[in-house]
């Protein structure tokens, strides 16, 4: 117990992914791609494949290293460093998690060898309009027709659409709008009959898709996991992801915070660093002790994701609230201190605080996962 | 990666559980939580680990410590905190004896581990004074060699509990006329020599927790200095540093939070109770996930502890998120209680039932009382700059 080190497997993936994001992940080119069209790189995206980064956490009979969550924060945590564009998290996280761990085996077969090998983007689509962060609030409809469904509905902010083979959406197949019961995933192909996008840019230079589904016609194997029963699965996914972006955000305060301390040793002011002042220097502080609690939570996130649902959904939100607080303590201090130069676009710095900020509205931000902290039952005091 | 306890270290757990269920007597369970106690209450269950070969996990074997584990020690502390044992005071156990058995000579080692170890010593701490807080190498208590002794004349001040101790370790002035951190000694002094005035000092709560001590030529043989005349400030940084692990107080403020949502259970807002209002149970929840992020900051420090990396000053963090939870759960807890924060708790004897219901009892005492936390061992201020100096670089 208390062992926070890496393998020597995981040693490795750290380093390589950490050699090819300085090589070919610089803020410059991040700047230029996020700004052109299409808003990704597919070769990256198939060097992150040849490097084992997209099959890091897909089982070794599908095409992957079989890995799980530490290969995940490992991957996660470097690319928050580097800001990068490409959809990893619905690909892999939301999209592998769930066909690995319900899907059919024709599904796995099919998908999970595309997606280790970088022939497959997956979006997720289950955020709707209405819905806020209630994964189980609906309004998007899969009615039964004959063996199969048609669907209907929007949904929002559906990151990584623009360029996505498939989409793993979330809809109604049973009961009331905000009912438990009745939640139903499938896989359906990005370009099929009846799928409608709005493709637009977010703040922190992704592309997501605004996307109408007009009786879009499924049969029963673009369902994954049993009909009526998807909204444990999504849960589980989504605390998957939250651990995951969590390890990117994490990556993202750290550059924050070293270039913050950079700065205030080589801005002068009054004829000496602006890092001698005692007021900043406990604000560095601050955000330092904010990072290393993060960090806290990410490892502690990371090694719970495997434990039954309460206590996985408590680890998801504790860490979700904890690294929500910091990203915004952190990204405000840190332009603060930056000062005038903080606030241009020209300074990598605002789009680490972007990027950061933005995490804060996916999958609940502080509020949302404080209550649903608070809705569980507490775990006892020890043991 | 791994969290997960082997069946070793479970077996460990029920031992050390079931040991505490025989032999922690019913009085002393939570006691020193309601008021600070008598030096009998310590010392009783001191006794008890002594007698088990319990006190001192921390030091080196062959001076008496355990040989446990890093994580034996862990689940040690957090049966000590679930079963509300009174804890082993840091003066003698974790402060002055890391600093004798790693500088001292070998007939200190033999005169004074022992009667730590068995309790038959009570130590205190002899650092601040009234012009030397946060600036401790500021300190005047001055100590001048006469033969084969030090002479000594001046004032400390915070001394926890000096009023039970048998002996006080000092940072003492031998040399005024060299950089302040150059000029200090480490002595250890015999409260009951002659020109030693102890006067109480009472605190918010109204007890006599800390006192201040003054020397009026006291006479210290010369053999009571540890390690080298004017380099104590050294031995009193290690000490500093060697005292931050378990500052973080994790366990201990798991059971105050288990305790906290016990009265916020108890107490009703228009027919509900207060736990389950929203605004108070998002209080306890945010205190709750900050405490989760520091038990695993600790988890880190003693992982990087188990490979052989000692404490650096990035514990610092330990000490300041340690107090400021502890702070906070004391000030929830105050607010739990309600009206019933009101009664003075010293003033009902012994004997007699307190007003208002049982959980409430010392709720704003308590409070009171852990203003300290942000102040002692440091202030939280200088931790900041101590981190700002030696991690940030700043």
């Amino acid at each position: 117990m208390m062992d926070f080190s890496y393998s020597e497997e995981q040693e490795l993936l750290r380093n390589s992914v950490a050699r090819f994001l300085a090589d070919n992940y610089s803020f410059e080119i991040f700047r230029k791609v996020s700004r052109g069209e299409p808003g990704w790189r597919r070769e990256v995206w198939k060097q992150f494949a040849e490097l084992g980064l997209l099959g890091a956490s897909i089982p070794e009979q599908h095409g992957g290293l079989g890995g799980g969550p530490v290969e995940t924060m490992i991957v996660m945590e470097a690319f928050g460093r580097a800001l990068v564009l490409e959809p990893y998290v619905p690909t892999v996280v939301i999209a592998g998690h769930l066909i690995g761990r319900v899907g059919s085996e024709a599904q796995k077969s099919e998908w999970l060898p595309r997606i280790a090998s970088g022939d497959a983007v997956i979006a997720f689509a289950f955020a709707e309009p209405q819905g806020r962060y209630n994964l189980a609030d609906l309004g998007t409809v899969a009615s039964k027709r004959g063996g199969g469904y048609v669907l209907n509905g929007q949904k929002a902010v559906v990151i990584g659409a623009p360029f996505a083979d498939a989409l793993v959406v979330t809809a109604r197949t049973s009961g009331e709008r905000r009912d438990a019961k009745g939640v139903s995933v499938f896989l359906v192909d990005g370009r099929a009959k009846g799928i409608s996008r709005r493709d637009y840019p977010t703040m922190d230079g992704l592309r997501a898709s605004e996307i109408t589904f007009e009786n879009v016609e499924l049969t029963s194997e673009n369902l994954i996991g049993a009909a009526d029963e998807g909204l444990p699965l999504i849960e589980e996914a989504t605390d998957q992801a939250i651990a995951a972006h969590c390890a990117e955000a994490l990556g993202a305060m750290r550059v924050m915070q070293e270039s913050t301390i950079e700065y205030a040793k080589t801005r002068k002011q009054f004829g000496v660093p602006i890092g001698k002042f005692q007021v900043l220097q406990h604000r560095m502080v601050d955000m330092f002790m904010a990072v290393e609690q993060s960090a806290s939570m990410v490892l502690m996130v990371t090694l719970k994701l495997g434990e039954r649902a309460d206590a996985r959904k408590k680890a998801a939100s504790a860490a979700k609230v904890q690294i929500g607080k910091a990203g915004r303590f952190v990204g405000q201090s840190a332009v603060q201190i930056h000062g005038g130069i903080g606030v241009t676009d020209e300074l990598a710095l605002g789009h680490y605080f972007k990027r950061v900020t933005m995490l804060d509205a996916l999958y609940g931000n502080v509020d949302h996962h404080l209550a649903r902290y608070a809705s569980l039952q507490p775990t006892s005091g020890n043991q | 990666m791994d969290l997960t306890f082997s069946p070793e270290e479970e077996a460990f757990r029920a031992e050390v559980r079931s040991f505490i269920a025989d032999h922690l007597p019913a009085h002393l369970k939570g006691r020193i939580r309601r008021d600070l106690g008598r030096k009998e209450d310590y010392l009783a269950w001191h006794r008890e680990l002594y007698r088990k070969g319990w006190v001192a996990p921390s030091w080196p074997k062959e001076y008496g410590g355990t040989g446990w584990t890093v994580t034996e020690r862990y689940i040690f502390n957090e049966e000590c905190a679930r079963a509300e044992t009174p804890p082993i005071l840091p003066f003698g156990v974790s402060m002055v004896a890391p600093v004798i058995y790693t500088f001292g000579n070998e007939a200190q080692k033999k005169k004074f581990l022992p009667r730590i170890l068995s309790g038959d010593d009570w130590w205190c701490q002899g650092y601040s004074e009234p012009g030397a807080g946060s600036d401790l190498a500021n300190l005047k208590t001055r100590a001048v060699r006469d033969g084969d002794h030090y002479i000594v004349n001046g004032q400390k001040t915070w001394t926890t509990l000096a009023q039970f101790a048998d002996w006080i370790f000092c940072l003492v002035r031998t040399d005024p006329n060299v950089k302040p951190q150059e000029g200090i000694t480490f002595l250890l002094i015999d409260m009951k020599s002659p020109g030693i005035t102890v006067k109480p000092i009472i605190v918010l709560d109204g007890v006599r927790e800390v006192n201040e001590v003054f020397f009026d030529d006291v006479r210290v043989p010369a053999e009571n200095r540890v390690g080298e005349e004017n380099q104590g400030w050294t031995y009193a940084k290690f000490l500093l540093l060697h005292e931050r692990s378990g500052i973080a107080g994790v366990a201990r403020s798991k059971k105050a939070i288990e305790r906290l949502r016990e009265i916020a259970a108890a107490e009703q807002v228009d027919g509900t109770p207060l736990i389950e209002t929203d605004e108070f149970a998002r209080k306890v929840a945010e205190v709750e996930i900050d405490l989760t992020a520091l038990e695993f900051t600790e988890l880190r420090t003693l992982a990087a502890e188990a490979k052989g990396k000692p404490p650096g000053p990035e514990s610092s963090i330990l000490k300041i998120k340690g107090t400021e939870i502890q702070q906070r759960i004391t000030e929830l807890t105050l607010e739990a209680v309600g009206t019933y924060a009101y009664p003075d708790a010293h003033a009902f004897g012994d004997n007699e039932y307190p007003v208002g219901p049982e959980n409430a009892v010392g709720a704003a005492g308590v409070y009171f009382n852990m203003r300290k936390a942000s102040i002692y061992g440091g202030s939280n201020e200088i931790q900041r700059n101590i981190i700002a100096k030696a991690v940030l670089g700043l």
